[in-house]
């Protein structure tokens, strides 16, 4: 075979048209969300999950379909093709799964994922993903507010920072199985606590009504829609409140190229390419047409407070 | 005419069965034929235009790495493929320049501002622009008209820029990545070990000058 054929049916297919299409129809219910559901591809998902639809789902824009969500992603623990983690995610035990929290909080402790989301209110949130290799997407995730869990482990005065480690399995994730490895596993991300209070930024347990599918980061992610889109950590297993700015992967590998905040800016480039626009995945095809890319991805007036005064050109 | 392809023996050793050069055109171009159909019919996953993009542009280096392979080809296995060394050239000159066009047209829209920046400001571009500058002389002169105008040892002067072209693709391609991916390491080892081979054989012939001629 002389071309890889990454899929066989095509992309728009795939998501019935009207679901879509018509996102008011989709949002007018449960009853007509889970009947676009069930229309989706049979995939070993979890039963849908109960959720509230948020008032901080700030767009009208287009859904990305779930076929596009689901194939192509960036988990470099399962290979660096962008369909590579929809081929290999499976081999994550996501079940049972608990998260470690501890560091500088009154109430440290180990939360069991399913306990996790029976004890918060979950919501639909649909929000603008922006990759920092200059294309995107608008995804519907299903999840809790960060600073939900924040406020129940009561974080001491001196926790500046929040650091969040992804699981570290090798026999289960193909990517950390190389000798000469991509990044250093596990991957680690971090924010610091006033931006990890912010009510934009939520812990994802699910998208498109259903629980997380592996290559999209099950069973537990962080979603923040204002930084690029490798701030947002997969499968996570820890999360620790420290003093200091923690060291997060992509800024260790790559210093000059990834910063410890990440926001989305269009008026400081990539080293090595422009973050003025972007490509919406699923949209126009062949002929897709750039968009233009927004200061903290459209979400400044909820976030750009947070950094006033700070020189973003330095603070990348 | 495929029919009348017979086996030959050269003066290099090897029966090869000796196909007519068309058809290594036309085989040589079903990857960007079945691309652009692909394409047409959004079967390129879901970021298309970046799939057609990035296979053109990997075609073109395949093609590069096919041209260069020839000569140790012929040195080491005796296998002689000379006679089809122009027409792989070309295809990945022809690749080369569908990458280019897909950058232009399909990827920034004739935004030739953008274009400029990315060009000034992008060492990865730059450098696939420049790769794409190097491999056109040796596109317009890879006919027998040329050779004949030339002289055989400037023509062969001029092909040495086959050289920098592998280089400078091999980086275009590491440089493009995040981190360091297996795909254009390897590509650039490649590379690195077709290059090396030459500078080794030109060290060991330059240390023996009486060396009695093949």
């Amino acid at each position: 075979m002389l071309i890889r054929r990454p899929i066989d049916i095509p992309a728009s297919e795939i998501t019935p048209r009207e679901v879509y299409l018509n996102r008011r129809q989709l949002m007018a219910g449960a009853a007509g969300f889970a009947l676009a559901a069930s229309g989706l591809p049979g995939k070993a998902l979890a039963a849908p999950l109960t959720f509230e639809k948020s008032p901080l789902s700030a767009t009208d824009e287009k859904l990305t379909s779930l076929e596009d969500v689901t194939h192509y992603n960036n988990y470099y623990e399962f290979g660096v093709d962008k369909t590579a983690p929809a081929a290999h995610a499976h081999t994550l035990k996501t079940s049972p799964w608990t998260v470690k929290v501890d560091g500088l909080v009154a109430k440290p402790g180990e939360f069991a994922i399913d306990d996790l989301v029976k004890t918060s209110t979950l919501e639909e949130r649909i929000y603008r993903m922006r990759c920092v290799e200059g294309w995107s997407m608008v995804i519907p995730w299903i999840g809790f507010p960060l600073a939900d869990l924040i406020k129940r482990v009561e974080p001491q005065g001196s926790a500046k920072y929040v650091a969040f480690e992804t699981v570290y399995r090798p026999p289960e994730m193909v990517g950390q199985q190389s000798a000469f490895p991509v990044l250093d596993w596990p991957y680690v991300e971090g924010l610091r606590l006033d931006e990890a209070m912010h009510p934009l930024a939520i812990l994802a347990v699910g998208l498109y009504g259903e629980a997380l599918p592996n290559q999209n980061g099950a069973p537990i992610r962080l979603v923040v829609p204002w930084k690029y889109g490798f701030k947002g950590i997969k499968s996570i297993t820890r999360i620790s409140f420290v003093e200091k700015q923690p060291e997060t992967s992509w800024s260790r590998q790559a210093p000059d190229e990834y910063g410890f905040y990440a926001n989305v800016n269009p008026n400081v480039d990539h080293p090595r390419w422009s973050q003025k626009t972007e490509r919406r995945i699923g949209e126009g095809g062949l002929f897709v047409k750039r968009r233009p890319t927004l200061p903290f991805n459209g979400y400044a007036d909820q976030v750009a407070q947070l950094y006033s005064g700070m020189d973003l050109r330095k603070f990348y | 005419m495929a029919g009348q392809a017979t086996a030959q023996r050269g003066k290099h050793g090897f029966a090869m069965p000796r196909v007519p050069k068309i058809l290594i055109y036309i085989v040589g171009f079903v990857p960007a034929v079945v691309l652009f159909y692909l394409g047409v019919n959004d079967q390129l996953g879901a970021d298309p235009m970046r799939y057609l993009e990035q296979s053109l542009g990997l075609w073109a280096l395949r093609f590069l790495i096919a041209t260069l392979a020839i000569t140790p080809l012929r040195q080491i296995l005796n296998i002689n493929l000379l006679r089809y060394r122009r027409a792989i050239g070309l295809l990945c000159f022809y690749y080369a320049a569908l990458h280019l066009l897909t950058y232009v047209v399909l990827d920034q829209g004739f935004d030739f501002e953008a274009i400029w920046t990315d060009i000034v400001k992008r060492p990865y571009i730059t450098i696939g622009m420049a790769t794409f500058i190097v491999l056109t002389p040796l596109a317009v002169t890879s006919n027998n008209a040329a050779i004949r105008r030339l002289g055989g040892q400037v023509w062969a002067r001029i092909h040495r820029l086959v050289y920098i072209a592998a280089i400078g693709a091999a980086l275009h391609f590491l440089l493009v990545v995040k981190s360091w991916p297996p795909e254009p390491m390897v590509y650039a080892a490649i590379v690195a070990s077709l290059l090396g081979y030459r500078f080794v054989r030109s060290l060991v012939k330059r240390s023996m000058p009486k060396r009695r001629a093949a």
